[in-house]
């Protein structure tokens, strides 16, 4: 009985012992995959995920506590390249097609406050005190800080029609007869 | 050393471990969907049979033997191979933490992964020697590997195919199993001579 | 000479004799143009025109922008009504901006630039004058001929291939155009290879078109460097990589060009829109289609001015005769499907088709039942039915590995696909959706480097008002301890 008991403690003392200096050597310090993940972001810390910026989002990406699909501004491309780092699948089952949007400023109403102005961050909105403002389409990614500070609400999201450049078909949808 | 080779072919081969002796299922389905994640996850088992198989020799006949508390053996062996897929775990997130991801709730369940201690306890039943013992070991390993990542490319491919919905997902992976299975007897005929 | 084998390829049924014996008619003038701004590959051309403008026939109506773009010329002389969008010759059937022209029926050229004599003319004049007068491959493609034509600058070319194979069922207008305008031709093909420097040319027609093969062999036999090649009629003689390979044995590898190889390849439309440009000055204004299909009353070959609607040939051509599933701009294999009638007849246009039902064809998609006989007829070595298995569970970028960039959408393996899945559909689609794919990850990159640059000059800025703020509150106590 003594030595059934000795012996197994021993041994786990032994193994505790090898485990204790181990995880001294390979020690990770955080988590490089959130690293990974944020970079991926757009990085615009526009909350749309309802986090409170991208390195937060990244983090419940890796935890997987939130989808790839999280990121209304990242869209389809994001989605796609957060669901292959992380392994999972992704599916836009009820998104199918996400609408790109681009934000539009109401000339009538915009006073020139320049609010908008400090919340974008990526500059795609120009104007000054007192002038009417406007969005460069090419550069606005739609994530909608602007139109929530405007005070005249004149700013609103409008979705960006297919051109012949950017219109492709859609996937066939296929009956099977059997 | 024809012995050896033989060793390694019977148990790779021959008694493989998942497909003859059905023993470490779990993974078999649960970590088959990708062939990247089974090679990962081959070779983590790998290395942790190998090693375990191992120590398990080395508990069997300086530990359990000499004291005489061989009832003792399951409780040792899984302490000790605890131990390695602990030491496993960390090695891995520290060298590739996007297969330490991929892998998830998988690595530390090799711990509670049959074919591991299975292995153990057939080889200290064996009284095959230490080197013989990893031999045991590896093979089986190698035999699990094998069959992981030929069943992952399987489901890499079955994903893509238009199934009968009753079939899709995990039934019809169970029937290709089974049909692997049913391959792998034909190795029960080899012989040596 | 000897021909080399492609791979695949079928022979679908080819319904030429509706129109191959019709000689080409002109098209009596419309009552408005179309003209839209894009009737090629690249930048659409910026109008130089305004709503109210008198222009006369061949004047230059918009120039073209950088360096892939052609300009577009007026077809007949009449007054610009405006320039709106209209809807395009395309499936989306979106609207594209279009020059509106009303002809006055007076038909009165401009004054056309001066014929250049091609011969003694420096080799880039004449691809300049092309690149002034408009021409665009006619076979479909579009692409700036001009550009086609400077390569020999670029790549050594040895061998001008002249694509007379018209491999598309139905069409007919470069049949036709070979048989009646066979001296214009040859003598457009005789310009360009001067335009490329090439001792060499081989036109190739498939040996289903009897005289205009014929007909190109005793014009062009005064010719020692001219050398006219009968083709294996078969579907898709005409891709040009492909035809490139049967005449030299050459293969073009993925994603380049043939010039790449040393060859370059013209269409025999082409050919006579560059005899017409050198030798007289005219701008590329007119075409000849095919309209042909069973819905039609009479199947005919039109010479039509670019900007007339459809719904007109039709008309022309005595209506319809049943309403068709399918109005096609092109060959039932690759042509387009076109959004109505209401659209103009652009540079590209070779056919138009109006498919009734049966000639459609269209059946329910049964299983695959993994024949592979779309393995054996895909002209590329492809593999249609894992990739579009792929793409129907979204796996784009497996199915980009497996060579769906390299399909060339000719749509022989849907065409013998017993099962008719709609393969080239899901080719579309993917094609398609990863273009759409690599325009999002452009403009998140883009997106992401301003938010960094955005980041980095908020917080500059706030260090300088903070080393500011800190200089001016030094400078007001050092002020107070003076005047202490």
């Amino acid at each position: 009985m003594l030595i059934a008991i000795g012996s197994l403690t021993l041994l786990g003392a032994l193994l505790g012992a090898v485990l204790g200096v181990a995880a001294r050597y390979l020690r990770v310090e955080g988590n490089p995959i959130e690293a990974e993940v944020e970079a991926l972001l757009p990085g615009s810390q526009c909350g749309q995920c309802g986090f409170a910026g991208c390195k937060p989002a990244a983090a419940a990406l890796v935890k997987g506590e939130a989808p790839p699909t999280l990121c209304p501004p990242g869209g389809r491309a994001v989605a796609m390249a957060i669901a292959e780092k992380l392994g999972v699948s992704v599916s836009f089952g009820d998104q199918e097609e996400l609408e790109p949007e681009v934000a539009f400023v109401n000339e009538d109403l915009c006073i020139g406050c320049t609010r908008c102005l400090k919340e974008c961050s990526t500059d795609a909105i120009v104007g000054a005190a007192k002038q009417i403002h406007t969005v460069i389409a090419e550069v606005c990614h739609a994530c909608g800080k602007c139109a929530k500070v405007c005070p005249t609400d004149c700013i609103e999201m409008r979705a960006v029609p297919a051109t012949l450049a950017t219109w492709h078909w859609k996937k066939p949808r296929v009956k099977v007869a059997s | 050393m024809q012995e050896y080779v033989l060793l390694i072919i019977g148990t790779a081969l021959v008694n493989n471990v998942v497909l003859v002796k059905f023993l470490g299922l779990c993974p078999f389905m649960g970590v088959s969907s990708k062939v990247d994640s089974a090679v990962g996850m081959g070779s983590a088992t790998t290395f942790v049979l190998t090693l375990s198989a191992v120590m398990a020799w080395m508990l069997e006949t300086w530990v359990l033997q000499p004291l005489g508390i061989g009832y003792l053996r399951i409780l040792t062996f899984i302490l000790a191979i605890a131990a390695v897929v602990q030491f496993t775990e960390m090695a891995i997130r520290k060298m590739s933490p996007m297969l330490y991801q991929s892998l998830g709730i998988f690595l530390p369940l090799i711990t509670t992964n049959c074919a591991v201690l299975g292995v153990a306890l057939l080889n200290a039943q064996s009284g095959n020697g230490l080197f013989a013992s990893m031999l045991y070991g590896f093979g089986s390993a190698l035999g699990f590997t094998l069959i992981l990542v030929m069943f992952a490319g399987l489901r890499e491919r079955l994903a893509l195919a238009e199934v009968p919905s009753p079939f899709a997902g995990a039934p019809l992976g169970f029937v290709t199993a089974g049909i692997l299975s049913l391959a792998f007897m034909g190795f029960s005929g080899l012989s040596v001579k | 000479m000897k021909l080399f084998r492609i791979r695949g390829g079928i022979h679908p049924e080819y319904r030429k004799e509706m129109t191959a014996g019709k000689a080409i008619e002109p098209l009596p003038m419309p009552a408005l143009l179309h003209l839209p701004l894009q009737q090629h590959i690249g930048a659409p051309a910026v109008p130089v025109v305004a709503a109210g403008d008198r222009v006369r026939k061949g004047q230059l109506l918009a120039r073209a922008r950088g360096e892939i773009s052609a300009p577009v010329h007026a077809s007949t002389s009449g007054r610009i009504v405006d320039i709106l969008p209209f809807a395009a010759p395309h499936p989306s059937g979106l609207a594209q901006p279009t020059i509106l022209l009303e002809p006055d029926g007076l038909d009165e050229w401009t004054d056309l630039p001066p014929p250049l004599d091609p011969f003694s003319v420096p080799r880039e004049e004449i691809a300049r004058r092309v690149a002034e007068c408009g021409v665009v491959g006619m076979g479909g493609g579009t692409f700036p001929s001009a550009v086609k034509l400077d390569l020999g600058r670029k790549f050594p070319i040895d061998v001008l291939v002249i694509n007379g194979a018209e491999c598309e069922p139905y069409l007919t207008c470069d049949d036709r155009l070979m048989r009646e305008c066979t001296a214009e031709v040859v003598d457009g093909v005789r310009i360009m290879a001067r335009a490329l420097g090439v001792e060499r040319i081989v036109i190739a027609i498939e040996k289903n078109k009897p005289e205009a093969l014929a007909a190109m062999a005793a014009e062009s036999a005064a010719f020692a460097e001219v050398e006219v090649v009968p083709l294996p009629t078969r579907y898709p003689m005409g891709s040009e990589r492909h035809l490139v390979t049967a005449l030299t044995g050459r293969e073009t590898p993925a994603r380049k060009l043939t010039a790449d190889i040393g060859v370059v390849v013209h269409n025999i439309a082409t050919a006579r829109a560059v005899h017409h440009a050198v030798r007289l000055g005219r701008p590329l204004i007119s075409r000849v289609v095919t309209v042909s299909g069973r819905a039609v009353r009479e199947q005919k070959n039109l010479d039509v001015r670019l900007g007339t609607l459809v719904s007109q040939l039709i008309e022309h051509c005595g209506g319809l005769v049943e309403p068709p599933v399918h109005y096609l701009s092109g060959g039932p294999m690759m042509g387009q499907a076109m959004p109505g009638r209401e659209v103009p007849v652009v540079k590209g246009t070779s056919g138009i088709l109006a498919l009734t039902a049966a000639e459609a064809h269209e059946r329910d998609t049964m299983p695959c039942i993994r024949c592979g006989s779309c393995v054996t007829a895909c002209p590329c070595g492809l593999v249609p039915v894992e990739m579009a298995q792929m793409i129907r569970h979204e796996k784009l970028d497996a199915a980009a590995r497996i060579g769906l960039l390299d399909c060339l959408n000719c749509g022989s393996c849907a065409y013998v696909c017993p099962a008719h899945i709609p393969l080239v559909q899901y080719f579309n689609y993917g094609k398609g959706r990863l273009a759409a794919l690599q325009r999002d990850r452009r403009k998140q990159e883009m997106t992401k480097r301003l938010a960094e640059q955005r980041a980095e000059r908020v917080e500059r800025l706030d260090r300088e008002r903070k080393a500011k703020m800190a200089a001016a509150k030094k400078a007001a106590a050092e002020k107070q301890e003076g005047g202490a």
